[in-house]
Parts: C-alpha cells; sequence; structure tokens
C-alpha cells in the first residue's frame, strides 16, 4: 500500500470512531451538555484534558519549532506543562466545590455583578478564538499535504465532524471522543520517536536516547548538533539566542494562561468530586508529558536529520519528500549563488541560505525524512488531525456555553427552559464552528505564535480573578472588573501593536524591557493583580454571603453534583 | 452529617481555619520547588549549570533541566500535593466520603 492509500485509511478509521462514540454518548439535558453529568472518572478525565489541551500546535508545531529554537523551544516545553502544577494546587479543586458550569459562572457569582460575568463572557469569548483559529490551520495543513486535497476542503471535512459530534453530544460527546483521540494522537506520536531513536541514538526511549551517543559517529548527539550548528552559523542548539528575561516572561505567561484557559479549567467541573479534580489534574500531565517530554527528542533528531540530510546536496538529487513538500510552498529552494547544491546556513554565516523550512512540517515530514515505513506516515496524519479536532471541540463548547448559558440564562433571559436552553447551546455550537472554519480557510499565521497569544490573553484576564477569588475574600467586584479589562486590554494592545500593525518594529529593540508579545500576558498579568487588590482595598467589602460562599469552596466536603447557584 | 461550617459553631469554624493555614502551608513548599526547578534551575541559572552533564548521558544540566527534569518534577509535585491533601481532608473530618 502507498502512503496516501494508508493515510486515507487510517484518517478514515478514527473518523468513523469519532463518529461512533459521539452517538452513543448524546447529551439529553444541559448538564450533559455543560459539564457530562460531572461523573466522569478521574483517568478518563485526565485524558480527556490532555487531547482537549494538545493542539495542533502541540501536535505539528511544537517539535519543529524546538527543532529551530535549540534551547529556546524551553519555553513551551515548560510553560504548557508547569500550568498545571497551579490548576492543581490553587484552581481545580475550589472551582469543583464551587461547582458551576462555566467559568463566568464563577465570576458572576463571586463578584456578585452582572457586569463581571459579561466581561468574563466577552474575555471567554475572545480568548477562545484567538486560540480556535490556529486549530483549523493545523486541520488544513494535514488534509493539503496528506490527502492531496486543497486545504479548504480539508477544513470543510474537519468542520462537518467537529459540528456532529459536539452539537450532537456537547461535553459529554466531546470527553468520550477525547479519550479516544488521546488514545490515537500519542500512539501517532511516539512510534515515529521511538523509530528514529532506535535509528539514530540506538535507544528505544527518546527521552534517553537523544542524550546519547550519535550511531554513526559516536560522539554525544547534543554535542554533535552544536558542532554542526557552530559550523552552518546557527546559535549553539542547548544554549539559544532569547534573552534570560525574555525566556522568563514567555514561560510565565504560557503557564499561568494555561491555569486561565476557560476549556482546561471547565474539565475539571466534570469529575464526581473535589479529591477527583485534584487527582485528575495529576493524571492529564502524566498523559501530556508523555508527549512533552518526546517533543524535544523528536526536535533533536529532528534538526540533526535535516541538517545531514539536506546540507551541500545537489538539487538533483533531493528525496522525494523534498519535493513533495515543495509543491505544498512550505518548503522553498532558490540556488543563490547557481552552484545546484543546497546551503543550509544560519544567519552567523559568510555564505547566502538559500533554503526556507517552514516549521509546521517538521513533525510530518520527519517519518519521511528518516525513511520510516508508509504506515507510520499515515499514522502521523491522524494523530495530527485528533490533536486539532479535539482541541477545537473543547474551545467551541466553551463558546456555545458562554452564549447559552452565561449570557442567555444567566444575564438575559432567566425564564428560559431546560430545552430551550440545551437548543440554543446547539446552535451557539454550530455557529461558533462556522466562525472557526472561516479562520481555518483565512489563517493568520503560525500555528504555534497565534496559540501563544491566546495564553497571554487568559494569563491576563481570567487568572488573577480567579485566584483573588478564592484566596482573598476582601477582592470586590469592583477591582476584579477593573483588573480584567485592564489586563485584556494592555496585553491585546500590545499583541496587536507589535505582531499585525506594525510587524517591522517587532524586534527586541522596540519592546518594553525586552519583553516579547508572547511574554507580554506576564505583565498583563501582574497588572490586573495588581489593580485589583487595589481597588478592591478602597471599595466597600463583598456583602456577606459571598464571605460565606468563598469559605465553603474551601472546604472539600458537601461538593455534590455540579449544579446551578442561586445566588 | 450536616455540615453548615457557619451556623455559628466556633469549634467548626476555628477548624476550618486551621485546615486552610496547612493547605496553604503545603501549597506554598510545594510552589517554591516548582520555581526553583523550572524558573531556577531551567531559566534563571541554565548556562552556569550548562557547565555540568547529568551523568552517564550527553545533557547539559541546565538544557536538562529545562527541556526534561522539570516537567518530571511537575508530575511529582501534583502526586505529592493529592496525597498531602487527602490525608489532611481525612485529619480534619472534611473528606467527601466514598472509596478510591
Amino acid at each position: 500500500m502507498t502512503v496516501q492509500s494508508w493515510t486515507f485509511l487510517l484518517v478514515a478509521a478514527s473518523f468513523a470512531l469519532y463518529i461512533g462514540i459521539a452517538i452513543w454518548s448524546r447529551a439529553s439535558t444541559t448538564k450533559d451538555f455543560y459539564v457530562a453529568g460531572a461523573g466522569v472518572s478521574p483517568l478518563a478525565n485526565g485524558m480527556a484534558t490532555a487531547a482537549d489541551w494538545m493542539s495542533a500546535a502541540s501536535f505539528i508545531s511544537m517539535a519543529g519549532l524546538i527543532s529551530f529554537m535549540g534551547y529556546d523551544g524551553t519555553v513551551y516545553l515548560m510553560g504548557w506543562t508547569g500550568g498545571y502544577v497551579l490548576l492543581a494546587l490553587c484552581l481545580a479543586p475550589y472551582l469543583r466545590k464551587f461547582g458551576a458550569f462555566t467559568v463566568p459562572d464563577f465570576v458572576g457569582d463571586r463578584y456578585y455583578s452582572q457586569v463581571a460575568r459579561v466581561v468574563a463572557v466577552i474575555c471567554a469569548i475572545f480568548v477562545s478564538f484567538t486560540y480556535v483559529a490556529g486549530q483549523m490551520r493545523g486541520v488544513g495543513i494535514v488534509f493539503g499535504r496528506f490527502l492531496e486535497v486543497d486545504i479548504n476542503t480539508g477544513v470543510y471535512i474537519g468542520m462537518a465532524i467537529v459540528f456532529f459530534y459536539a452539537v450532537l453530544g456537547g461535553m459529554k460527546g466531546i470527553t468520550y471522543t477525547q479519550v479516544a483521540q488521546y488514545c490515537v494522537l500519542i500512539f501517532a506520536y511516539l512510534v515515529p520517536a521511538i523509530f528514529l531513536s532506535i535509528l539514530i541514538a540506538g535507544n528505544p526511549i527518546p527521552q534517553l536516547g537523544f542524550g546519547g551517543l550519535d550511531q554513526g559517529t559516536g560522539i554525544a548527539l547534543l554535542e554533535r548538533l552544536n558542532g554542526l550548528h557552530e559550523e552552518l552559523g546557527f546559535a549553539a542548539y542547548t544554549s539559544g539566542t532569547k534573552s534570560t528575561l525574555d525566556v522568563f516572561f514567555i514561560t510565565a505567561a504560557l503557564m499561568v494562561g494555561t491555569a486561565g484557559l476557560p476549556h482546561v479549567i471547565i474539565r475539571f467541573y466534570t469529575v464526581p468530586r473535589v479529591r477527583d479534580a485534584r487527582l485528575s489534574v495529576g493524571y492529564a500531565l502524566i498523559f501530556i508529558a508523555l508527549l512533552y517530554t518526546t517533543a524535544p527528542a523528536i526536535a533533536v533528531f529532528a534538526r540533526t536529520n535535516l541538517i545531514t540530510s539536506v546540507s551541500e546536496t545537489p538539487y538533483s538529487e533531493v528525496p522525494e519528500w523534498f519535493t513533495q513538500w515543495e509543491e505544498t510552498g512550505l518548503l522553498a529552494f532558490d540556488d543563490v549563488n547557481g552552484d545546484g547544491r543546497i546551503q543550509f546556513v544560519g544567519p552567523d554565516s559568510p555564505i547566502t541560505n538559500e533554503l526556507t523550512v517552514d516549521r509546521d512540517i517538521m513533525v510530518l515530514a520527519n517519518p519521511e525524512i528518516a525513511g520510516l515505513p508508509d504506515w507510520v506516515v499515515g499514522l502521523v496524519a491522524a494523530g495530527g488531525l485528533a490533536a486539532a479536532l479535539s482541541t477545537a471541540a473543547g474551545l467551541l463548547l466553551v463558546v456555545s456555553s458562554a452564549v447559552s448559558h452565561d449570557l442567555l440564562k444567566r444575564t438575559f433571559m432567566p425564564k428560559i427552559t431546560e430545552k430551550g436552553e440545551l437548543l440554543a447551546a446547539r446552535i451557539a455550537a454550530g455557529v461558533a464552528v462556522m466562525v472557526a472554519g472561516y479562520f481555518g480557510i483565512n489563517p493568520p499565521g503560525f500555528v504555534a505564535q497565534v496559540v501563544a497569544f491566546a495564553f497571554g490573553l487568559a494569563a491576563a484576564s481570567f487568572f488573577p480573578v480567579i485566584i483573588l477569588g478564592i484566596f482573598s475574600k476582601r477582592t470586590t467586584r469592583e477591582g476584579a472588573i477593573l483588573g480584567m479589562i485592564t489586563g485584556v486590554t494592555i496585553t491585546a494592545a500590545y499583541i496587536v501593536y507589535f505582531a499585525l500593525m506594525n510587524p517591522e518594529l517587532n524586534n527586541a529593540d522596540n519592546w518594553w524591557f525586552g519583553i516579547s508579545p508572547e511574554g507580554f500576558g506576564t505583565v498583563g498579568m501582574l497588572v490586573n493583580f495588581a489593580i485589583t487588590m487595589v481597588v478592591s482595598r478602597f471599595t466597600p467589602e463583598p456583602p456577606v454571603h459571598v464571605r460565606v460562599l468563598v469559605e465553603g469552596i474551601r472546604i472539600p466536603r458537601g461538593a455534590g453534583e455540579a449544579h446551578e447557584i442561586s445566588a | 452529617m450536616t455540615d453548615r461550617p457557619f451556623a455559628g459553631d466556633p469549634e467548626v469554624a476555628a477548624r476550618h481555619t486551621e485546615y486552610w493555614r496547612r493547605n496553604i502551608r503545603y501549597m506554598g513548599i510545594l510552589l517554591a520547588v516548582w520555581f526553583l526547578v523550572s524558573f531556577g534551575f531551567g531559566i534563571l541559572l541554565a548556562e552556569p549549570l550548562n557547565a555540568f552533564r547529568v551523568p552517564g548521558t550527553g545533557f547539559p544540566l541546565g538544557f536538562w533541566f529545562a527541556q526534561q527534569g522539570s516537567i518530571y518534577v511537575f508530575v511529582v509535585l501534583i502526586f505529592v500535593y493529592v496525597r498531602l491533601m487527602n490525608g489532611l481532608d481525612r485529619e480534619f473530618g472534611v473528606d467527601e466520603g466514598g472509596t478510591g
């Protein structure tokens, strides 16, 4: 069988599985639709969280980015795992005890204010759409390359699948589909990594392999790669080029953003008890760490492979994968010096670089570069789609529940019936799928980069007000509202100014204190904390029932099922 | 058993305050470790630590903490917290019952 028939077979089989699960787990009540009836086991929820969490950015882009960034790629590795410690220790158990359906639910009730609720709804929708834009682009890339259909057709197919199980099953359908998607994506990620590790380092465990010896030359792999980098004029792989301060701020923004992302937080409303919420975060991080500790190994293997297989190779002798990726426009060779050979060099080299490689293709091209069996290539395509679809579905649910639950039920139409609310949730999910599809067809930039901005926005809006809402009874609605608005506004303004309006100014000389737009969410978060705390000090204390509510969420006993809180 | 902490029973309230104090202490210690391995070893001290190797491998130490070690520590921290808190919940009688 050819690569393409393997790909068709594996993608079709995985899609059939997702649809089967969706039909089996239809939602019949709003509680099913929003929080899967709060009856998901911590292990299943951990797996679903991992799939929900690991997006097209993690699966497709991250290892590629790291292989180009070297040490600097650390920001993604620590940034996208460290937040789970914050989530387990500072947020998940308390939010589970609070036991509502959405993040704006908590903000609205804790801050006894409809204004706070609506501000939170707007932030949730804003963050989720920024994030979902990256997912649909990932779906498009996979379809475009592996199934050789038009990228737009690929996005339509992806939309149809997500529409089916998100609209039908809500959180319940999404949760069980995500469990299946996790299995597909982690298998698809580990298989090529293990192959590569055996091939290059002679060790079946990639996490150990990339610290081992190169099979060909007998020197340590990382040392060899540093040597290759130096020879070709790139910065040393294990040191990187970003300033320490910027690495610090980006890592912090991603960590805190993780703990503030609505689609991650709501996953912990779906388990039965407070202690399940704590445990479930632990399981989720194990499942995530499996991929995240493999990614830097893949990055090193891919980088070494790419350099050794293209550098100084005559263009007429390039392997088949090279030509195929050239057709997608994601790989480009320009023979500047006319010698017919590929010069792939870094910024410190005296000669001109002739090869541009889109970072997004590294994971997808890796099995072909290493000459792995055809079925592995098809498997990677199915895994990439699983990652993109599972995250997209989780985000769409946030958008739909923000509209049907927070806006309609809790704000504008409190008398809406259960049936009406469920219908509204389904319509909102359907509309959200359409909007997400639009972003997939008109994509904004690199997947991982766009996603990184969503974290900054989440860090600057939700994290401080949720933390203070739990840990400080004195925090008032005025403080929270002003804090959220200022935090999200300055972060968005900084990102828009540098990344969208003036990309030519987007470098360390112009940034405030050398902090890049990706890391600016940390500043937004600190400003949000400061404003919320100061304003709270000068505004009237929260009413007694709110202080009782806060005392209540600090004690696990009596969590019960997720329910509506009548304020 | 009904558990209404704010019905005015000062003994219950004092117990809950003590429970919360202990919880904050556990959190503080674990978050200090979290900060040390990630922002400390993995970022601020990465360059000096790179002068050393993880014994028996080719990993520079700072690089290893940044791309591997910190993640393993994160997982361990969460499970330590789960254990500590399950014990604390039982000790203060605020656990949720059931098995598992």
